[in-house]
Parts: structure tokens; sequence; C-alpha cells
């Protein structure tokens, strides 16, 4: 219970490096859509009544039926193969300045009662008499097609697995540990709400994740790497397993010989698809609505002004299919959008979630996420990236005499009310007369938001998206982060090498 | 006999001919309430409940296959369900002469008490009035205090049963209550945070003056922090942060990490690891400790374990299978994320053996260094695997032996080896805070300090 300061955000350790392996495409099954709703229009409007019956602005029912797999090759075995069921409701109620919420794993319509009761009881006056609830659909969800992993046999799953082992460990006699990591969930919402908000939507997340260790003269390293997508198991017709799992291999590897960070202020480029963490940090917390309704983010205030370097244009877009940020609509029931937060440098535009974007007297932008039906909404990020630019990322590094140069960042944490952040580098490298050299070992960097935004001096063309699981107030939700390769003219670097 | 118990021993004795099972059932029941501006902002109350079932398919001589599944329902037709998942599941796994259920080992658990009756007779009201009581105390509390960003109170009851069909039963419940606040200091254009807390057994247990005390010092003695310069310094951790790196170090001391070599204390059972000052015990049956508990999550009792005496480095704590991977025996230390969880080997109560100085003592001694309130990027920037230590952190310098200028946007680094053979002082002021290690002041000598 005991919370960080700040935001705080694990493990960015993804990337979508791909590799066509096959050019046909492969045709799956549209998912089922006929599956009967989680709950009843009828139910859900005499959930929404009882529980606006003691007065109360807005009700809501969020549920949410999630399955999900997850198998661990671990020290050469099959350690474990696991499977989850998890089904639910939150029920939240909003009067005034204050929300209400309750949630049951009882999905029978008394069950949903109690619950809607137990939210309700935030509304003292009462008084709130009969309200009738009248629900239409606004939006059904476009068929996707995918090739949903509960379908899959676990036997194929697993092959996955050890094919990722066998290449890990033929990297080098050097690696002397590997884990893979499998994991797929199927999510299916619908949110309901007294406003006539009636939406559902499927999701289907796969993640496949190696763990190196690499152990040499100098003690032990190690090196990781994984895919994240919001789709099915036809992404692994696209992705290859056996090279991500070289990738984190030779990553752990090359540390070995590494040396320590530098100390003080450097120029530092960061390599397109290291991480895009330095945004979601830099900025990306810093602009959600809750925060700045608050007064607790650097950025209030700040709309029209020219917050960071003309080259930046940051956009937050729930909409990038197959992202791990992506989906079709939020978990408050409304549509994902694409929204520019930063144009050439000037602050454009806050996140929103309902509760938030009510205050101010808006819509919603789509980033009214929460990790499950136990949790309320709050403002997240989706998949954020800043655009392209128009040098050549070659020549970025070229044109650095002294530097460090960051092919992969971990994870990153910001206090948003200072702006002052850190991410932490998985692999990288020094910059010596415009070449990148030696490799280095681990090290956060630390900067201050607004100051390190002024100060990206140039900007590639080669954009790459990369997954993570953001955590904020004990939630985490998946997200995507994006940039091309960029340089900072001086960030402090967190090493021993004095 | 609890009905949790009832049905983990019902979903036990379903193990067929050639099989074990194991069912883990856990309820909670939680209130958070957090407000803001003298109202409610929002208002949770929920129980949760669930299974996670293991199943054991007995080897043919090659060794056992385990499969696990779980559930967040206890739906009589979900339980059976999760078990026929979990049967399946354990036909994929690798056999392993390893794997196996706990069995009883003739340690009998401590009885402690960890269950506060006043957290269910306190009615909701007055939960309220203590957090919207800390929200006011702080606004009033300094001229400075420019916002209150959030004051939480949430408490939580936590009844978990544990049946194998190889024997064991536990049975364990407790409580716990805490508040926070979380405060904003201004001063011109700048703007420091900070966090008081207070946690305990029940709402009767926890300390306002302290939560207020803390925030509004944490906050305000920040204000006009600088980046300060680089150099080799002596660090004093705050409780707080003390108590987020032991609880990294203790993950190293996993007989599972230690196993599987992805921990820098392997092969290092015998040495000296750390100065003299340091004698690092795990301790679960410690009534005084938060995370204090009778069982572990795989049925046997908890026990008291010394990892580190005297700087020497005494022993790992290890669960069933990684014990039998390392040819010992289960210390009573399996832990898991809950119902969806399975076990694996780490501490509950880590506390190091208290010095004689307390907070202001240690800085004192120290003389010259700085002192870091809190840190940033511990889980992208410290490995237990290499033992790389770098961490973003703000404080104060510490000149003439006592606290002096505030600083901010730096980094610390070191490795968690040489920290450890470089500890000057552990304080006498230890704290017992939510989370596996408890806090306490302490000196570390020789870091890098990295800013301007």
């Amino acid at each position: 219970m005991v919370r960080t300061a700040g935001p705080e955000c694990a493990a960015l350790r993804c990337s979508t490096r791909r590799r066509s392996k096959d050019q046909r495409s492969p045709r799956y099954a549209t998912t089922c859509m006929v599956e009967s709703p989680l709950i009843e229009p009828p139910v859900l409007e005499r959930v929404l009544r009882v529980a606006l019956a003691r007065g109360g602005d807005m009700a809501e029912v969020f549920a949410e039926d999630r399955q999900s797999s997850s198998a661990l090759l671990d020290d050469r075995r099959i350690e474990e193969l696991a499977s989850g069921r998890e089904r639910g409701a939150g029920i939240r109620v909003v009067v005034g300045e204050t929300t209400g919420f309750a949630h049951t794993a009882d999905l029978s319509e008394p069950g949903l009662l109690a619950a809607a009761e137990a939210a309700a009881s935030v509304a003292r006056e009462g008084g709130g008499g009969v309200r009738t609830v009248a629900l239409s659909p606004r939006r059904s969800r476009p068929a996707r097609q995918f090739r949903l992993p509960s379908t899959v046999a676990k036997a194929e799953k697993l092959e996955l697995l050890a094919r990722a082992d066998d290449a890990a460990r033929s990297s080098g006699g050097a690696i002397t540990q590997v884990q893979v990591g499998y994991a797929d969930s199927f999510r299916r919402i619908l949110i309901a709400s007294s406003d006539g908000v009636l939406a559902e939507d499927e999701q289907v997340r796969t993640r496949l994740g190696v763990s190196c260790v690499a152990n040499g003269d100098t003690g032990m390293q190690t090196g990781y790497e994984t895919l994240a997508r919001t789709e099915g198991f036809e992404v692994f017709d696209r992705v290859d397993v056996e090279e991500l799992a070289r990738v984190a291999a030779r990553r752990a590897l090359t540390k070995l010989a590494a040396r320590p960070a530098p100390t003080g202020e450097l120029p530092v480029v960061l390599a397109h698809g290291s991480g895009g963490i330095l945004f979601h940090e830099a900025c990306g917390h810093g602009l959600e609505a809750d925060h700045i309704v608050k007064d607790a983010s650097v950025y209030v205030g700040q709309i029209g002004k020219q917050v960071a370097s003309p080259l930046v244009t940051l956009v937050d877009d729930g909409t990038v299919t197959g992202e791990w940020g992506n989906f079709a609509v939020d978990d408050e029931g409304h549509p994902a959008s694409r929204n520019v937060l930063i144009d050439h440098g000037v602050l454009t535009d806050y996140l929103w979630d309902w509760l938030r974007a009510r205050k101010e007297g808006r819509r919603s932008s789509g980033n009214g996420r929460r990790q499950s039906y136990q949790h309320l909404p709050m403002v997240r990020m989706t998949n954020t990236f800043l655009l392209a630019g128009e040098d050549d990322p070659e020549e970025i590094i070229a044109q650095t005499p002294r530097g460090v140069y960051v092919a992969k960042l971990g994870g990153g944490q910001v206090n948003t009310t200072t702006g002052d952040f850190v991410f932490g580098t998985s692999e990288a490298y020094l910059i010596e007369d415009g070449r990148v050299t030696e490799p280095l070992r681990d090290a956060n960097l630390i900067g201050n938001g607004p100051e390190i935004l002024r100060r990206i001096d140039a900007l590639g063309t080669d954009f790459e998206m990369t997954p993570g699981t953001c955590g904020k107030d004990g939630q985490s939700v998946p997200v995507g982060c994006g940039q091309a390769t960029l340089r900072l003219t001086g960030i402090t670097i967190g090493g021993t090498s004095g | 006999m609890s009905d949790l118990l009832e049905l983990a021993e019902a979903v036990a004795s379903r193990a067929r001919p050639g099989e074990e099972v194991e069912a883990y059932v856990a309820r909670g029941h939680e209130t958070e309430i957090r407000v803001f501006e003298g109202e409610i902002e929002s208002l949770s109350s929920a129980t949760t409940s669930g299974i996670g079932i293991r199943v054991l398919v007995g080897g043919d001589g090659a060794g056992s296959r385990l499969g696990f599944a779980w559930a967040g329902s206890l739906d009589p037709d979900v339980v059976s369900a999760t078990l026929e998942e979990a049967r399946d599941n354990a036909a994929f796994a690798t056999p392993d002469p390893e794997v196996d259920f706990a069995r009883f080992d003739g340690v009998a658990p401590v009885a402690l008490d960890l269950w506060d009756p006043e957290l269910t007779d306190t009615p909701t009201d007055r939960k309220v009035s203590m957090a919207l009581e800390l929200e006011r105390r702080v606004r009033a509390g300094d001229r400075r205090i420019r916002q209150v960003a959030s004051a939480d109170y949430g408490d939580d009851r936590v009844e978990v049963a544990l049946a194998s069909s190889v024997g064991l039963r536990a049975e364990m419940c407790r409580t716990s209550a805490v508040v926070s606040v979380s405060a904003i200091a201004g001063e011109g254009p700048d703007s420091q945070t900070g966090t008081g807390f207070s946690a305990a057994r029940g709402p009767g247990g926890l300390d306002l003056d302290a939560a207020v005390n803390d925030a509004l010092t944490r906050s305000t003695r920040l204000l006009g922090a600088v980046k300060p310069r680089s150099g080799r310094v002596t660090v004093v951790f705050d409780p707080r942060v003390t108590s987020s790196l032991l609880a990294i170090v203790a993950s190293a001391l996993s007989g599972e990490a230690v196993v599987k070599g992805r921990s820098f204390f392997a092969e290092r059972l015998g040495e000296v690891v750390a100065t003299p000052e340091v004698t690092l015990v795990d301790d679960p049956t410690d009534r005084r400790a938060l995370s204090a508990a009778t069982h572990d999550a795989e049925g046997l009792a908890c026990r008291r374990n010394v990892l580190i005496e005297g700087g020497r480095l005494r022993g790992f704590v290890y669960d069933t299978v990684s014990a039998n991977r390392a040819g010992t025996t289960s210390t009573g230390s399996a832990v898991r994320g809950g119902y969806a969880g399975t076990p694996g080997a780490g501490c509950r109560a880590v506390v190091l053996n208290p010095g004689e100085l307390d907070g202001d003592g240690v800085l004192a001694a120290v003389g010259e260094g700085l002192y870091v309130q809190s840190v940033s990027g511990l889980h992208s920037g410290v490995s237990p695997v290499s033992g790389d230590f770098s961490v973003g952190a703000e404080g104060l310098m510490i000149r003439g032996g006592a606290l002096a200028e505030p600083v901010r946007e730096m980094t610390i680094a070191s490795t968690l080896q040489r920290m450890l053979q470089s500890v000057v002082c552990v304080g006498g002021d230890l704290e017992w805070l939510p989370g596996i290690a408890a806090g306490q002041t302490l000196a570390v000598g020789d870091m890098q300090l990295s800013g301007r």
C-alpha cells in the first residue's frame, strides 16, 4: 500500500523487432461475436437504477471476463504451465466530487445489485428518486481476425519456448542461464453507464520474453528482450523467437566486457526503439489530467507554450492496431483516439478520462483505463510516441564527438510535481570521436522533464515502437512507447567512473 | 475449521491415484478511502476471493510434473474446472525429480495474533474522518504547503487456507491498516513533494502525528534543492530507503535465485560479504513485523533464518523445490503473490541487527556526506544478479555532522557487493514498515554521486 512518489514504469523491456519468416498471409477464423453479453441490457438498466436510487450524477457498470495462460521455461525445464480465469464487475457511483466504488465476482443480478448498493453508499442525501436508465449500444467492436491463444495447443506454445531457449544457449558458452516466459490473455469487457453508454470490447494480448544471464571474469550480467502485441498467436508467424532470444543473449554477453558508465552530464544518443520511455516519463505522466487538476504537475498552465524543442511532436494514440497499448474502447466505454499532446514543441493538450474531463466541461480523450474490474479507472497513456524527424541516424552518431549511445532502455520513474525523472539503460555504449565504441554497465540517467525536452537537437527518420508495462497508483496497464533515434545535448549519467 | 480450509481440504481430497493436489484458498476484504479538499474523492470497498490449485503427477522414475491453474472465484463449478485445468497443464511440464509439495517437517508454527478485531468494528465514517484529519493537518501544518495531492486511508483483512493431499494444512488470517498523505510544498516557482504514512495491524495503531510530520518535513526541507557536484561520498540512507535496499539484497538471498545462478551471493556461503556491522536476519515470527506470518506459502511453519552474521554469509532462504535442488531442506520461506501465483523462495521480514546510534547519531558519526531521503529507478538501475547499483536520489548534504542544504536531480551508484563491504554504521532506529524489510538509518561509504 505504500506508493512510490511518482508513477513508476516497470521494464519497458520489449521490442517488436521482426523478421518476416513467411510471406503468405494466414487466414484465421473471425472470432465468434455471437457470444451473449457479459450482462444482459435489462439487468444493466435495473442495476444502474439501484446505483442511482440514493442520488448521484452518474453510475457505471464495468464487467470483465479475462482468461489467461502462461508458461515458464527456466533452468532448461518447463517449470510451469498456468491457466487463470477472472470475471466480475466494478460499479461506480459519482456524486459531485465523490466516487463510490464496489466490485464483485458475482455477475448474477443479486450480486450486481448488492455491489450497486455498496457503491451508492457515498450518496448520503437520498432523494435521488427513481431514474430511468435507457441503454443504447453506441458502438460495437469491428470484427478482427486473430488466432485466439486458447485455441492453440499447449504443446505448440511450449515448442516456442524450447526454440528460444536453444537459440539463447547456442549464442555463447558464457550464457549460463536462460528464462523464457510466455503469456497470453483474452479480455472481454462491457461498460454501461447512466449516460447511456453501452460498449463492449475484446482484447487479445500475447507476450514472450527471454532473459539471459552471462557469466565471465567480472561477474554476471543480464540481457533481455520481449515481444508483446495486442494480437493473437498469429504474431509468431511473423516474429522469429530465436532471433529475439539471440538479441537477449547478445546483450548479456556484450556487457561482460562492459566498463562502468561515466558520471556527470554528457550528450546522449537514444537509438530508435531503445524504449521511447524518455517521453513517457519526461512528460507523458505530467500531462495526465488527474495530476493537472490537482496542480501536481510541472505542465500546469503550459498549454499553448513552447515546452519542448521544435523537433518534438508527441502523440498518444490508442488506435494503433496491434501495439501493446491498443484497444477499441477504453475502460469507460469511450473510443480510443489519437491525441496530439505536443505539436512542434508547443503543448496542445493533456490526457483525459471521464471524471477529469467532466470537471473541465469537455470530452474524454479515451484515456480512462484500469487494471481490472477491481480497480477504479484513471487517466493513463496508451501508445505514446514522438513522430519521426529528418536526420540520418548514422549522422547523429557521427556528429557526436563524445557521449553515450543507448541501444536499449529498461524502466523509468517520474515525480510529476517536480518533473525530475530517471530511466535506466540495459544496453549502452560510449561514443568517442563520432563512433560507437566500448559497452557500458547498466545505469540510470536523471533529468528534469521540461529541461530535457528542450535539449533534443537531432531527430532521426527511423521510428520504432516498443511495448512496456506502466504502473501508477498500484495499477498496471500495457502501454506502447515510440521514437526515432534522437540526441540530447546533455543529461546526467549515473555511472561510477569518475 | 474455517470454510476456506474446508474447501481447500475438499479439493485436496480429490487427488486421483498417482497424483497429489494442493489447494490455496484466499479471501480478502478491502476498504480504500481517498480524500481531497475536505471531501471524499473515492471510497471503495470490496471482497475478493480465489483459489490456486497445483497438481503433481507422479513420476515414472524421471520425476514429477507440476501443473497450475487459478480462478478469482470459489464457485464449485469454477473450482472443478480449475482443478481439471491444473491437471491438464501438468501433462506438459518437464518431469523433474526435485519437484514436490512440502511435507510436514516437525517444526510447529509460532503462535502469532495478526488479527485486529478493531478493524472490522470501526465504522467507515471513522476511517473517512482519519483521512480528512490527515489532509487538514498537513494543509495547516506549514504555510509553504501548496497542495495535498492525496490523503488516503486503507485497510484489509486477509484469510488464507492451504491443504494438500500429502497431509499439510494451514490457516492464517491477518489485518492491516495504513494512512498515507502526499504533500506538495512550494516557495516561488519551486515545488517539492513529501509523503508521510503510518501502518499498523488496525486503525488504533496508526500514528497520524508521525504521518503528518513526515509529510511536512520531507516536502519542506527539500525546497530550494539544487543539483550537487559529482564526487565520492558517504551516503546515509533514510530508514525507508534502507528498507527498499534490503528488499533487493534479500531477493539475492533467495535460494531459488542462488541455485539457478541468478544471485551475486551464489557460491559465497561462509565468506565475508559485508562489514562486521552487518547481521541480517529474516524472521517472520517476530510479531512486530507487519509482514509477520505463522506459515509459509506451502504450509510449513515460518522460522527465523540468519542470512548474514557479522559480515559473513550464513545462509539462504528456501522453499521445497529450491531446497531439493540445493540438496538441503526448506527453511519455511515459500512466498507467493496470492492465489494467482505459485510458490517461490523469498524473505518475509528482513531486519539488520540494530546498532547503538539513532538517526542523528549516525549523521554526527558520518560528519560529511549525503543524506538520501528518497530514491527512484530501483527497478531500472539495480540488479540482484550483477549487483550493479545506480539510482536517482534526492536529499540533503551532511555537513559538520548535521543535515545541511537540500539537493536533487542526482544519481548515486556503486555495486551491492561493494556497498555491503562499505557499511560504516547501522542505526538503532528500527522502524517496522510495510513490505518485506524493516527500516533503519544506514551509512554506506564510498559511493559515486553524479550531478553537475
